[in-house]
């Protein structure tokens, strides 16, 4: 009995030793890849994981004269999850660089857990949340894409070029939509538009009808800041109950899904603005040449999508931030990667969607576009470019005393 | 009665009414393997690294302490409630609520004594209520209310804004740092989750043979004739109801400090049914299951994306899972039991009474 109870002891010591990790060095830079492959928005992150890997490959593989290895994680848009991987990726994987996570809760956490290691550059993947950058920041998390106030910048002035003066505003109730909500009123309540109205709805609600019944008659549009889901079954609600008010749309709103829509309002679909950072008919060289590297190394038949998601741009822009900034200093990371990190905030990023350079607070200063919905010649809907907005920064045009981040009381202009 | 239930280590348990003659020396091996197991425990943060100690070890042993809530219940009383991630989201919240967090305008910023104090007792009293609402029902129907209770609370949290702060929850829940010491760091984090773990676990060991974990067992094999002898088999079940619900409440703001924050996800459809998982994958025969089914579930969520790259790995995290249940339906537990009693009844001593439960 002892002889057998010994041996145990030894195999369990045996195996709790084997899980220390060990680290080496290397002539490879390991970056850490995180994006939700799990959970409601695993396809988005299956594809952000697409436009970083497309970064990679367009380096060949190499930055600053070293290898790069690419070690992945997923989440499932949990922050808690989001920071149990990327911590696995940071202490146990022993990544240099980290890039990630997909949604705002999460990036808001890795930013948090990023304080912890001064040693680690943590690079945005693709979460839009305003306070990451805003409160409580870290020295070592960069954010090289716009966040979703600065989506919307562009919109309030369209909406009041098409004669909107009063809107309703329908968005769901956390803080993603608060800022994409920001950021169209802060323009289109300067510029003297009306918002009477607002209507938070739950994540994921099905039911809208009471929603539909406090629309006012006296608005001549409705702000509908819904995700893909949502937003067609709030359509098929609106269309049941006979409503035709026009629609200004937030960045995730018209999507396919409502672009595929086959309801009877289908035409009223016709002339609806949007504010997003990525247009797929924007013409500019650089962006269709993004695409056709996309379409060549992920063509549909592979996973891929016809054309690449907000998220493969996004991801796309902060690796190759990443990998740039990489071979700015020859893959020097040494004292605490200072030289690498004084890079990346010099730095003017080459996008496929125009230059972006970073804020003092490392956040990135860019260009967004206003699309409209039109029908081609085959009847298909499309989102056309109605403008490009450059040179965004977080405060949208305002003093930064003046500047409160959005909520739902916030900004209020009745 | 349960086979492991009558043999114990700890000291105070050793004038329990069972009058076998037991040495008090390391010669028994039960107490050889307790005292072998607490040396790797204590040994092991100085052998692993931070990461594994934090990560794999702290968190095994708060999510274990949570499924051993389950584990007394279920295993002990029969009753098995998906609501215990509730309780423990529940003192998670009070914990961001009362104490302090990322946001501010929520956060009542009091001493931390005070609330993790009000946060065990809120939890435990909220357990308690479950417990007396699910009480009267049997086997499907106690999973059904327990889960509806689950759910209701994940939608208050996520549609509450003035108490509970909607989808974002709190940011930003950190231990207090005490006697110079920074409760979150990986070694001390470590031992303070330890300790709750081995005094839940020696609680519920010496709960089992105390007169009401044995009249707890009594009900969850026959309540008509338990109550025919003059036991009140509601007030025992609401009583093991309370014992679930603090231990779970412990468990809660060990988890909440874990992960530094607490989002209505924290405690969503997803989490009750891991904690059952846990419960189921470790066994529930005995109190130590919950604990080995923790450090699998946490081992595999972990690194089965090293294992299998890409987007499948969660297959392998949930055929693990389904090989387990499929082959032992007592979790690890059974699978250790049926490869004992296999080799011992292979060299020809006496098999033992493993696995009758």
């Amino acid at each position: 009995m002892n002889k057998r109870a010994l041996v145990r002891t030894l195999v369990s010591a045996a195996v709790l030793a084997s899980f220390s990790g060990a680290a080496f060095a290397q002539q490879t830079v390991k970056i850490g890849l995180l994006a939700t492959l799990e959970g409601p928005f695993a396809a988005g992150g299956a594809d952000g994981m697409r436009g970083a890997e497309l970064a990679v490959k367009q380096h060949n593989g190499m930055a600053g004269g070293k290898k790069i290895e690419i070690i992945k994680a997923s989440s499932d848009a949990k922050p808690d999850v989001a920071v149990n991987a990327t911590r696995k990726l940071v202490e146990q994987d022993k990544v240099d660089i980290m890039v990630g996570p997909l949604s705002g809760g999460e990036g808001v956490a890795v930013k948090d857990y990023s304080k912890t290691q001064p040693n680690i550059t943590f690079i945005n993947g693709s979460s839009g949340a305003q306070a990451t950058t805003l409160v409580n920041t870290s020295p070592n998390f960069f954010r090289f894409n716009t966040e979703g106030a600065q989506w919307m910048v562009g919109l309030g002035k369209a909406a009041l070029d098409k004669g909107y003066k009063r809107v309703m505003i329908i968005a769901e109730d956390y803080a993603f939509p608060y800022s994409q909500v920001q950021g169209f009123m802060a323009e289109y309540c300067r510029l003297g538009g009306k918002v009477p109205v607002k209507a938070w709805v739950p994540l994921g609600g099905k039911d809208y009808a009471s929603v539909i019944a406090r629309i006012p008659k006296d608005v001549d549009a409705l702000v509908v800041v819904l995700g893909g889901a949502d937003a067609v079954n709030f359509l098929n609600q609106y269309e049941a109950a006979g409503g035709d008010k026009p629609l200004i749309g937030g960045s995730i709103t018209v999507s396919q899904d409502i672009l595929n829509y086959k309801g009877k309002r289908r035409d009223s679909l016709v002339g609806t603005i949007a504010g997003s950072p990525i247009a797929d008919a924007y013409d500019a060289p650089e962006f269709k040449a993004f695409v056709a590297d996309y379409q060549k190394n992920y063509p549909v038949s592979a996973g891929g999508y016809p054309s690449p998601s907000l998220f493969a741009l996004v991801y796309y822009i902060n690796m190759k931030a990443a990998l740039d900034a990489l071979d700015a200093v020859n893959g020097d990371l040494s004292g605490g990667q200072a030289k690498y990190r004084e890079a990346l905030q010099k730095m003017t990023l080459k996008t496929p969607t125009g230059d972006v350079k970073l804020d003092s607070n490392r956040q990135a200063i860019g260009s967004t576009f206003v699309t409209e919905v039109v029908k081609d010649p085959q009847g298909n809907l499309y989102n056309k470019v109605l403008r490009k907005v450059d040179g965004i920064d977080q405060m949208l045009g305002m003093k930064k005393e003046d500047f409160k981040i959005g909520s739902r009381d916030e900004p209020n202009c009745p | 009665m349960n086979a492991g239930a009558g043999r114990l280590a700890m000291g105070k348990v050793a004038a329990a009414p069972r009058q076998e003659a037991r040495p008090r020396t390391f010669d028994n091996p039960v107490r050889l393997r307790h005292a072998a197991v607490l040396g790797a425990l204590l040994v092991f943060p100085w052998v692993a690294s931070p990461f594994v100690t934090f990560q794999i070890g702290a968190q095994s042993l708060a999510l274990g302490l949570i499924a051993l809530s389950l584990t007394f219940l279920g295993g002990y009383g029969g009753m098995i409630s998906l609501a215990q991630m509730t309780v423990a989201g529940i003192a998670g919240y009070m914990v961001g609520i009362l104490g302090t967090s990322g946001t501010a305008e929520v956060s009542l910023g009091w001493p931390w004594w005070l609330v993790v104090t009000l946060a065990l007792a809120i939890a435990t009293l909220a357990g308690t209520f479950i417990g007396w609402l699910s009480v009267r029902t049997e086997g499907i129907y106690t999973i059904m209310i327990t889960l509806a209770v689950g759910v209701a609370f994940y939608y208050l949290c996520l549609q509450n804004y003035s108490v509970f702060n909607g989808f974002q929850g709190f940011q930003q829940v950190h231990p207090p740092k005490l006697f110079g010491v920074n409760w979150r760091d990986p070694l001390p984090f470590y031992y303070l989750v330890l300790f709750w773990s081995l005094a839940g676990y020696g609680f519920i060991k010496y709960l089992l043979r105390a007169p009401f974990g044995v009249a707890l067992q009594g009900i969850r094999d026959n309540p008509r004739r338990m109550n025919a002898l003059g036991f009140r088999v509601t007030a025992h079940r609401v009583a093991a109801y309370a014992v679930a619900g603090f231990i779970a409440a412990v468990g809660g703001v060990l988890l909440v400090w874990y992960n530094g924050l607490i989002t209505p996800n924290s405690a969503g459809t997803s989490w009750l049914i891991n904690i059952l998982i846990i419960a189921v994958l470790g066994g529930m025969r005995h109190p130590i299951g919950p604990f080995i089914g923790a450090i699998v579930f946490v081992l595999l969520q972990t690194f089965a994306i090293d294992l299998i790259d890409r987007e499948r790995f969660n297959l392998v995290i949930g055929g693990v899972f389904l090989a387990i249940v499929l082959f032992s339906p007592d979790g690890l537990l059974g699978l250790w039991a049926a490869l004992k009693a296999r080799f011992t009844s292979r060299s020809g001593s006496s098999t033992p009474g493993g696995g009758n439960k």
